[in-house]
């Protein structure tokens, strides 16, 4: 009987432990996150999940994620969810969540709630997302030294501006080496459907494309320039297991940091509403390593206007920027503003395509 | 030797039914606590969850029912169509119409009292949504076209117009170019019942379906439709005019899809934006099926269902499986329901060959 009671008690205490110390040490934290698509194992909720994964590591955090749940009143209910059962910090990451986050927001006020690429706020609910376009404009300078036929290739998911900024920063790229590049644009009206991202990569390819660039959650872009012999540019993570032969590099999100920040900002008490815009500076966005075809003198150019870029030296979206009819969109000597690039509805010269 | 052999039941089973049912539930429960436990989770903890998160607390009733509404009225909506025979496939597309159109009266008079709007916004979601379920009735009785292709194609001209018009003429101007319209003005939102997050969507459901349970029961033209559907060449000899009767419930059932289209614009989204389709419109047709088409069983069966995905989230969410587990699960549980639906028509019979 004793030593059933002791056994009880070491349980009971070893089951106690990790929480005590957690207590002792810094307040445990539970993180929930809603992602849009499935992880799988590329893509744009996958880059979201690594990011909580690196969370996992924290002492006295626990997080747990709801994935594939559609734009919408299913959005709201899972927040919902996610508050009642105490839920310290919300993380959403897709554009559509918006309003569903701010009507959940107003009824839990206690909760911290974090948007992901879109511009409403609360008290208790922040924003979030990268300059993804510094990171295209560097890939764009890979895919416009290595082209041969100039035509490149870009299947786009929705003619919104935070699309056509990448597609700007990416011909701004490839100009930039090779002025005689120009960016063939496809929509394909989906973010995530690998069938038809893979047929609209293919009709590219028809039209003489030789590097094909995604704004895509799967990999079936990638799929179709190994297929045809050409290079790829992959989107969101690291891309090359699906294409090793083609994949010349991709501009990838590295959300760790950010969250990490975000909940040591919370537990300390310093967390306050506001719209975040990182940058490759923190490390936010960044290009996946070169793939083995691009030689050392392209690699080492890029690298150069990375550091620039960082460094803050250089931006962009700088002046003189013409649209596709030649008007000047950026004046000579200027920086696009940030509103201005918020609200991109223009297509640079040198793009070919239309914004419907 | 023991043979098997099946047999049709000569007596509609009656009660019976029911427990045919509750033990197709319980085998597919079972079966997915299985699966729980090859995915390494608690099997009973897991589907204790899965219930008691579905239907078992306030707030899993309230979710419930939320997410009922459009199935419900979509469900309805079919059932006409099916009683007749008519397979109309296209409850999507005209779920989106009526979306359309109750957001064309929204968008267009923002500033009327909610008294006038609400009800415009109906009538334009009924003419919207019965005008895409009327288009194929016409072609069917005139051209003799075959109803189900003609819906089903009709759903994606309906989903690309709501996405032209939501990209480009109706787009907010303040949205950063992503594809929504402005906001309803608030007459142009159907509120809530009280302190509860239901909208007076769900009396509009109980409302219909009860009427619905009437014109089936106690009117002439219901009681023409059940007939025709029961024997359309018997109808045509007693002269019931099974044209006419087509038409009725396409455009019935349109209207009833359009109304969910309107719910779901107004009172859950506050505008339109393309993630309004959620493939009600096709989850209404498995619905109507589980439900024999008798409107107050798909209320029930809209029921349960909704409380199915609310619960599988809730798995999702505590036991971390994957979302394609949740999709799994679900498909496991409809297909053994229905499946059991077989025992209430043939009974099985074992021989002892002599």
């Amino acid at each position: 009987m004793g030593k059933r009671i002791l056994i009880g008690v070491t349980l009971v205490l070893f089951g106690f432990l990790p929480v005590l110390q957690a207590t002792a040490a810094e307040k445990p934290i539970k993180v929930g996150f809603v992602y849009v698509s499935p992880i799988g194992d590329a893509g744009w909720s996958y880059a979201h999940n690594q990011g909580r994964l690196a969370l996992d590591g924290m002492p006295g955090v626990t997080t747990a994620f709801v994935e594939a749940v559609s734009e919408g009143p299913d959005s709201e209910r899972v927040m919902l969810n996610m508050a009642r059962k105490g839920y310290d910090i919300i993380f959403a990451t897709s554009f559509g969540y918006m309003d569903s986050m701010l009507k959940v927001a107003k009824q839990f006020p206690k909760t911290v709630f974090m948007h992901c690429s879109g511009f409403k706020q609360a008290p208790n609910m922040g924003n979030y997302f990268g300059r993804m376009y510094q990171a295209r404009y560097l890939s764009g300078m890979v895919a416009g030294a290595m082209t041969k036929s100039n035509t490149l290739g870009y299947v786009a998911a929705f003619p919104i501006p935070e699309v056509i900024r990448g597609i700007n920063a990416f011909a701004l790229g490839a100009q930039s080496v090779n002025p005689k590049a120009e960016v063939r644009v496809v929509w394909t009206k989906t973010w995530y459907d690998p069938a038809t991202e893979k047929e609209a990569a293919k009709s590219l390819l028809d039209v003489g494309a030789d590097v094909i660039a995604q704004h895509q959650d799967s990999p079936g872009p990638q799929e179709a320039a190994q297929e045809k012999g050409v290079y790829s540019v992959g989107y969101n993570s690291d891309m090359s297991a699906f294409a090793p032969k083609a994949h010349l590099t991709a501009p990838v999100w590295n959300w760790a940091p950010f969250y990490k920040e975000t909940v040591a900002a919370v537990r300390k008490g310093t967390w306050q509403s506001a719209s975040t815009w990182y940058g490759m500076k923190e490390g936010i966005v960044d290009l996946a390593p070169f793939g083995e075809m691009v030689p050392k003198a392209i690699r080492d150019s890029v690298m150069a206007k990375k550091r620039a870029i960082v460094g803050g030296k250089e931006k962009v979206f700088s002046g003189p920027v013409k649209d596709q009819s030649g008007t000047v969109r950026v004046a000579a000597g200027k920086a696009a503003t940030d509103q201005e690039l918020l609200n991109m509805k223009y297509f640079v010269q040198g793009v070919v395509g239309t914004l419907e | 030797m023991v043979r098997l052999s099946i047999h049709k039941r000569q007596a509609p089973l009656g009660w019976g039914a029911c427990f045919v049912f509750l033990g197709a539930v319980a085998v597919s429960l079972v079966l997915s606590g299985i699966l729980l436990r090859i995915q390494g989770k608690p099997a009973v903890a897991g589907i204790w969850l899965l219930i008691r998160s579905a239907y078992f607390s306030v707030y899993a009733v309230e979710d419930c029912l939320i997410k009922a509404v459009p199935i419900f009225l979509c469900s309805l909506g079919v059932a006409f169509a099916f009683r007749l025979q008519v397979w109309n496939i296209g409850a999507e597309g005209q779920y989106a119409l009526g979306a359309v159109g109750a957001s064309w009266a929204a968008l267009t008079f923002p500033d009327l009292p909610g008294y006038i709007l609400l009800p415009l916004m109906l009538l334009s979601a009924s003419v919207a949504g019965g005008l895409w379920s009327f288009i194929p009735a016409f072609l069917r009785n005139k051209l003799r076209a075959n109803e189900i292709i003609i819906t089903l194609m009709l759903n994606y001209i309906g989903i690309f117009f709501l996405e032209y018009l939501v990209y480009g003429p109706w787009k907010d101007p303040t949205s950063f170019g992503f594809p929504m319209t402005k906001n309803f003005s608030a007459p142009a939102v159907v509120g809530t019942i009280g302190q509860t997050r239901l909208s007076w969507g769900l009396v509009v459901c109980i409302l219909a379906g009860i009427a619905s349970w009437i014109f089936f029961r106690f009117t002439r033209l219901g009681f023409e439709l059940k007939a025709s559907g029961d024997n359309p060449r018997a109808a045509q000899y007693a002269r019931l005019p099974y044209t006419r009767l087509v038409a009725i419930v396409m455009v019935l059932s349109g209207m009833l899809a359009g109304w969910a289209g309107l719910l779901e614009a107004s009172a859950n989204l506050n505008r339109l934006q393309p993630s309004i389709m959620a493939g009600y419109g096709y989850t209404a047709i498995v619905v109507a099926w589980l439900a024999s088409l008798n409107p107050l069983l798909i209320g029930l069966a809209s029921f349960l269902l909704a409380g199915l995905r609310v619960g599988l989230e809730i798995l999702q969410l505590d036991l971390q499986v994957p979302a394609a587990f949740g999709s799994i699960l679900e498909g496991l549980i409809l297909l053994t329901v229905l499946a059991g639906g077989f025992f209430t028509r043939y009974r099985l019979e074992l021989r002892r060959r002599p």
